[in-house]
């Protein structure tokens, strides 16, 4: 009796969860068809690839070839060291900008000014990269862009921002955080209005001033968040941005702007190096993979972070 | 004493409200610089004259791409994908959602599914096999080619998956006795209480869809076919003359290509400029809630 007994609630089990299974199907089937079969694909980046054949048709395996040419090209060492100058500088200041402003704009009594200077900042989020390249390409322009003609107002010579090596990289970082930075603040506004009001009364009960009061109450009650956030990040180590690089780049400023997916790119798509090409993407998602899992496992260990 | 605390927080308030405005001026200049140039004349815009205000008022750039054919059926079909794919999107993520925030009790597969779902954001096939694929399942050159490959908004719905979380579980159990489905709960109950971030996961998913160029450049195969931003991106990045008509060709000749350019970049930013502020209030509670549990 007690196995009829088991088999009748695995049936009324299922019979309870059956919508559940229902409901997540569609999801299945199209992360398989969109998100599975290309991730078997992958190995072609272990082959020496022909279109013709199909992407699961009889190619000539070649072991590692694909990726023992890739690292001996010449300008291989340049692309990596670019991508994560750009990424990590992009991760470093997308934490602190962000976080600055949250505290600063706390601060504000007024709410019409705190929704106005939000709503501001949070525009160019909004708009893609096609968008603001075309903004930049323009205002950035050394011929009769706003930016060099305010800088020549003052005496400066005119700077080409997206034709010069010397530039392009930080041009890159610096407007990357002007279009992300104000949708990053949703996150730490939040934490801050968590903070129990108690402990502000406290510090002012204590003679804390504004300033003491930021960096010993705001700051601290955000501290949790900061750490997370910056923890689930180091999965980006290796994405410098695909949609703004490859908007911005040109042949001038090969040399310090190319990075690991607009290379990706051209090996692919423009030179059809197909085998090569996702080689070098292959590369990228493991690196990207360890980080990504380091990064949950520590939210994970440390904060208690689930992801779902 | 009281007074000298009292002027330092004055102080401190006046310069860290000019400084706050000061920022979200600086942000918006370069958008503003662009808005007046695609209103003031191509003799003004060449010679370097438009500051943050049109110089030498005229329509004739919005004129000019009133007329553009190819830019207004460019528009049509971004509008066409983001119908398509923002519906898509949300019913595949609301009903994926909601059993992956059963606990493993109510809901013996769950971390079965929430695996299957968590590895592809660990592992993606990269460029070539994601394009070959499409390719196989004869999509390249329709709009499905656009929608289907991200039907499934993957982070939406982990964002959907906490928020249905904190609803309490009292409200399932009282609507299964009152004799109600799993999906009527759903569609009756969790949707409702989940306004905040139904708006935010939709807003994400709009944003998401109009603004790539991407998928729409590669998997297209005639310009005619390219969603807006790809249309732009070919028109505004790469400058790439040869979409352009002849009748086109000859009519740019006359107007400044810099003002029209503007008036494009204007045109394609405006839907979003419009819409998010509209869901702005729902922002920090769809997506914190969601986030982060608290």
């Amino acid at each position: 009796m007690p196995a009829m007994d088991c088999l009748a609630k695995v049936r009324t089990g299922i019979k309870r969860e059956w919508p559940f299974h229902a409901m997540l199907l569609p999801t299945v089937v199209f992360l398989f068809l969109f998100a599975y079969l290309p991730m078997g694909g992958l190995i072609i980046a272990f082959q020496k690839f022909i279109p013709a054949k199909g992407l699961f048709g009889a190619q000539k395996w070649v072991g590692l070839q694909n990726f023992e040419y890739l690292f001996s090209l010449p300008n291989i060492g340049q692309i990596l060291y670019n991508t994560v100058y750009i990424a990590l500088w992009k991760m470093i200041l997308g934490l602190i900008v962000p976080v600055i402003v949250a505290v600063l704009l706390n601060e504000v009594r007024s709410i019409s000014l705190k929704r106005t200077v939000q709503t501001m900042v949070y525009m160019p989020y909004f708009l893609s990269w096609i968008v603001l390249s075309g903004v930049l390409i323009d205002i950035l322009s050394p011929a009769n862009g706003i930016v060099n003609m305010l800088l020549s107002s003052i005496g400066v010579e005119p700077v080409f921002f997206l034709g010069d090596n010397h530039t392009f990289r930080w041009t890159v970082i610096v407007t990357d955080i002007w279009k992300n930075f104000g949708f990053g603040m949703v996150t730490y506004l939040a934490a801050i209005a968590n903070i129990d009001p108690n402990l502000y009364e406290a510090a002012v009960i204590d003679g804390a001033n504004r300033y003491q009061r930021m960096l010993h109450v705001t700051l601290p009650g955000m501290i949790t968040i900061i750490v997370l956030m910056s923890i689930l990040s180091l999965g980006n180590v290796l994405n410098a941005g695909f949609d703004q690089v490859q908007n911005l780049l040109n042949p001038v400023v090969m040399e310090t702007g190319d990075i690991i997916d607009t290379f990706v790119y051209r090996l692919g798509l423009v030179d059809a190096q197909y085998g090569i090409s996702t080689a070098m993407g292959f590369f990228k998602s493991i690196v990207s993979t360890l980080f990504i899992s380091v990064s949950y496992y520590l939210a994970y260990r440390l904060f208690d972070y689930r992801v779902f | 004493m009281k007074t000298r605390k009292h002027r330092e927080t004055l102080v401190f308030d006046i310069v860290n409200e000019a400084l706050l405005i000061l920022l979200a001026v600086v942000c918006l200049m370069p958008l503003i610089n662009v808005l007046a140039l695609s209103f003031s004349s191509s003799t003004a815009s060449a010679g370097g004259r438009v500051g943050f205000w049109p110089v030498e008022f005229t329509l004739n750039s919005y004129e000019y791409v009133a007329k553009r054919e190819s830019f207004w059926q460019a528009m049509l079909v971004s509008v066409k994908r983001c119908a398509l794919g923002v519906s898509l999107n949300m019913l595949l993520c609301v009903i994926s959602a909601y059993p992956l925030s059963k606990d493993n009790k109510r809901f013996h597969g769950r971390t079965v599914y929430a695996w299957y779902i968590f590895i592809t954001i660990l592992i993606g096939g990269g460029l070539i096999p994601w394009y070959m694929t499409i390719q196989k399942f004869k999509l390249l050159g329709t709009v499905w080619a656009l929608v289907l490959p991200g039907a499934v908004p993957v982070f939406n719905v982990v964002l959907l998956l906490n928020f249905f979380r904190n609803i309490p579980g009292e409200m399932e159990e009282a609507s299964l006795i009152d004799g109600a489905s799993q999906w009527t709960i759903l569609f009756r109950v969790y949707i409702p209480l989940s306004l905040p971030a139904i708006a935010t996961i939709c807003l994400f998913s709009l944003v998401g869809h109009w603004n790539s160029w991407f998928d729409g450049l590669i998997l297209m195969r005639r310009p005619e076919q390219y969603p807006l931003q790809s249309y732009l991106q070919t028109v505004v990045v790469q400058k790439d003359l040869s979409l352009l008509s002849q009748a086109e060709l000859a009519a740019i000749s006359e107007i400044s290509d810099r003002t029209v350019k503007c008036a494009q970049i204007f045109l394609a930013a405006l839907p979003m400029l419009v819409a998010y502020p509209f869901f702005q209030r729902y922002f920090v509670k769809g997506l914190v809630m969601g986030a982060v549990k608290g």
